[in-house]
């Protein structure tokens, strides 16, 4: 029993932190968001797809902790944000800049939207054609009709 | 040995499915799924006996595990999940061969061989990259233990729902492979399909919905959507059945959209097979992984080409065949049907793009950069949003030819209810967050819109009537109102959360939003096969006590992974989520507390949008015209 106690203190202690500490909270409040929102923004260098508020690695924590730091040096988000993407490149942008190729990323949906709808629209209007009015039966098949009406 | 006779069952399972005729594809469709329940059997069985000497089980079970757990860890890890996927298959392609008597006998045939050739090609893909069967020639005393994450009731049923879902497309894919062979597509068509792809997205439905659930309760900080390329892997053919769905319906009406349809049913089903190549070959989570195991997401990437590239190239041949009967105005009910087709698959189109960016990006320009949840939720929302407002004026409008003035007027009252809440809602927001605001009226739009939808179709002549409509009438105005209750969640509890992190003293109170809270104590709670500390904190609201919340930390120890266990007060209007941290060096332990309002009314409305699904399948119109969708839903029974 006291090996299995001194097992699960050795386990939890190693225990990875859970995301944002209560020793890392800044006392202004309204700065303290401004870091929540932007370490949302910010990709763990090292997790599957984890910001780093959410994320427990170690690395996370001294982002987190550098964030604030940046933030009560009076930088704005943006240069937050600039200075951690110098450092760890744009990998850890979660909100990836419309810069050079991503271009196309971002202009793809309003695009590909223009596209549909144009596609649909024309659709639409090709169906919408009218079409050709049923002109009434000329003698000749009027005759052939009585014809065939007729009892064999 | 017997693994040995196991793998080969399969094969000559679908050897069978494959070579079968007209007449013989029935029974060779019933004869594959009894082998693939035989072969999933004796996996299941390896897993609950605890038959180490088979490798999977070894590295995913262990005897002290849960019986629930060791079942569920039979499609807990990659291997044992594509049986899961081929048996689901193999289900399907039965059902259609028993419940398909009234199909006429070619398309039968056609559809049974296409269903039977996604089957060979998927077997061919486990017997070469990922046996399930391998036996280990010294049998270890104990195995490996599964991922403790994956140790929970949401995610053991999450698998097999989603699977069934995707599985349940490639029916709908199956048939229209079959229609580009026949040449033909009616109405009559339409109607066998509509169930299938009904049944399969009600699954999707449940099955995201599990998984989100899932992450909301299990991962310790109450998200419900990552945004993550598997989740979005499940999302894709979700939208698309979405708009198969709904596009069938003008086929099976009017006759109208044929080659359309029939294209988004070859989508659909591509995406599932998409989203089994992301998530099974790691190349999206990192392109470096895929390196890791090459072989198997190759395999799946050359399956997709195969039947995808051969639908699509079919299609390019076939489609013009497909002469439209119906004629109709832009605005009507059919062109309602087109917006939202159009809006799906162009929002499916930005899942997908944002989805695969990365790796292009990585693959073409050498950028390694990530896409994340700010991107989706900025490219992602507008169509939701336009989707929002044109769905109940759409829905109301009338086939062939409408008005707007007409489809407007029975929708006064909604308006001014759903206004009436989008000024409630920003007088009680103390940020007055637009989100809140326009999210709540959206979801209210929908919700009413649905309402008065109903109320219209009684033709004003009471409660009498409502009961005798159509189930499919029914069914829409559940799903439709089910979609209004997730956007409400979604957009309130985005915008409303309270979130507090602190160091909680034993027996200090602290408050959270309008709760009182205290820590009592924090004691040992050990499980089957974990090691766990249990914290007691009582919460209370202006002094009468709400709930006792028990927040665990647990350590895994075969796997050595510690996981923590949130502790949920599920209410109405609110969840009180509280997780458990460290101890504190100076005394106390880090507690994180959220209050997440209309959290269950996301999963409420996952729920009734599913169960508007079921409804329309029990419409009296398919028990009657095609049996095939009785066949489709035993396995939804658990999910009522």
């Amino acid at each position: 029993m006291r090996v299995r106690a001194a097992a699960l203190a050795l386990m939890l202690g190693a225990c990875p932190a859970l995301a944002v500490q209560p020793d890392e909270v800044l006392p202004d409040a309204a700065m303290e968001s401004r870091a929540r929102e932007i370490s949302q923004q910010l990709r763990c260098p090292v997790c599957q797809g984890e910001n780093i508020d959410e994320s427990n690695a170690p690395i996370s924590r001294d982002l987190r902790l550098y964030v604030r730091e940046r933030l009560l040096e009076g930088d704005s988000n943006d240069q937050v944000i600039d200075a951690v993407a110098d450092r760890f490149g744009e990998f850890v942008l979660f909100d990836p800049r419309a810069t050079g190729a991503n271009v196309i990323l971002w202009l793809a949906a309003p695009l590909m939207a223009l596209v549909a709808a144009l596609t649909a629209a024309g659709f639409l209007r090709a169906r919408n054609r009218p079409t050709p009015e049923v002109e009434a039966l000329d003698p000749d098949e009027r005759r052939r009709l009585a014809e065939i009406m007729r009892d064999p | 040995m017997v693994a040995i006779y196991q793998m080969t069952v399969p094969m000559v399972g679908a050897a069978k499915g494959w070579h079968g005729w007209m007449d013989s594809a029935r029974p060779a469709a019933l004869a594959q799924l009894l082998l693939m329940v035989i072969s999933f059997g004796a996996l299941t069985i390896a897993f609950v006996t605890s038959d180490f000497s088979v490798l999977l089980v070894y590295e995913n079970s262990h005897t002290l595990k849960p019986m629930l757990y060791k079942i569920s860890g039979v499609w807990g890890n990659h291997e044992g999940s594509m049986l899961l996927w081929v048996l689901i298959l193999a289900l399907f392609g039965a059902a259609a061969a028993l419940f398909g008597g009234n199909l006429p006998p070619s398309l039968r045939a056609r559809v049974l061989g296409v269903q039977a050739s996604v089957s060979v090609a998927f077997y061919a893909f486990i017997i070469f990259t990922s046996n399930p069967f391998w036996r280990m020639g010294n049998p270890p005393f104990d195995g490996r233990d599964l991922n403790p994450l994956l140790q929970d009731p949401g995610l053991a049923f999450h698998p097999p729902f989603l699977y069934l879902g995707y599985v349940g497309l490639s029916m709908a894919f199956s048939f229209a492979v079959a229609a580009l062979i026949e040449g033909r597509v009616d109405a009559a068509w339409a109607r066998w399909v509509r169930p299938w792809t009904l049944a399969a997205w009600v699954f999707l439905t449940i099955g995201i919905a599990l998984g989100s659930w899932w992450a909301y309760y299990e991962l310790g900080w109450g998200g419900f959507w990552f945004w993550d390329p598997v989740e979005n892997a499940s999302f894709m053919p979700w939208l698309l059945a979405a708009a198969l769905l709904h596009s069938a319906i003008v086929v099976e009406k009017r006759e109208a959209l044929k080659s359309w349809t029939i294209l988004l049913a070859i989508m659909a089903f591509g995406f599932s097979l998409i989203g089994t190549f992301i998530v099974r070959s790691g190349v999206i989570t990192s392109v470096h992984s895929f390196a890791n195991d090459p072989e198997r997401g190759v395999f799946i990437l050359a399956i997709l080409a195969v039947f995808i590239g051969g639908a699509l190239t079919l299609f390019a041949v076939r489609a013009s065949e497909m002469t439209a009967k119906g004629v109709f105005a832009p605005l009507s009910r059919e062109g309602a049907l087109v917006l939202n087709n159009v809006l799906l698959a162009v929002s499916a189109f930005v899942v997908f793009i944002g989805t695969i960016w990365p790796l292009v990006a990585e693959m073409v320009w050498g950028r390694v950069l990530s896409v994340g949840p700010p991107f989706f939720n900025q490219a992602f929302t507008p169509f939701m949003i336009v989707l929002a407002i044109a769905l109940p004026i759409g829905s109301l409008m009338p086939w062939k030819r409408a008005t707007m003035a007409r489809s407007l007027r029975p929708l006064r009252g909604p308006l001014i209810l759903s206004a009436a809440i989008m000024m409630l809602v920003f007088a009680v927001s103390t940020g007055h967050s637009a989100l809140a605001v326009i999210g709540a009226g959206l979801g209210s739009w929908l919700i009413f819109g649905a309402l008065a939808d109903l109320w219209l179709r009684t033709g004003n002549s009471g409660a009498a009537r409502l009961l005798r409509l159509p189930r499919a009438d029914w069914g829409k105005a559940v799903a439709h109102s089910g979609l209004g209750v997730t956007f409400v969640a979604v957009s309130l509890i985005l915008a409303w959360q309270v979130e507090d992190v602190r160091v909680a003293q034993v027996d200090e109170p602290f408050a959270v939003g309008n709760y009182d809270l205290v820590l009592r104590e924090v004691r040992r709670a050990d499980g089957p096969n974990y090691l766990a500390q249990q914290a007691v904190i009582e919460a209370s609201r202006d002094g009468t006590p709400v709930a006792t919340l028990s927040p665990e930390k647990r350590v895994y120890p075969v796997q050595g992974m510690p996981t923590t266990e949130a502790a949920i007060d599920y209410g109405f209007w609110r969840d009180l989520y509280v997780v458990l941290g460290d101890e504190q060096p100076g005394g106390g332990w880090a507690v994180r507390t959220y209050i997440k309002p209309f959290a269950n009314w996301i999963w409420a409305g996952c729920i009734m949008m599913a169960l508007g699904g079921l409804i329309s399948l029990t419409d009296r119109r398919y028990r009657v015209a095609a049996g095939a969708a009785r066949a489709t839903r035993p396995g939804a029974v658990p999910a009522e």
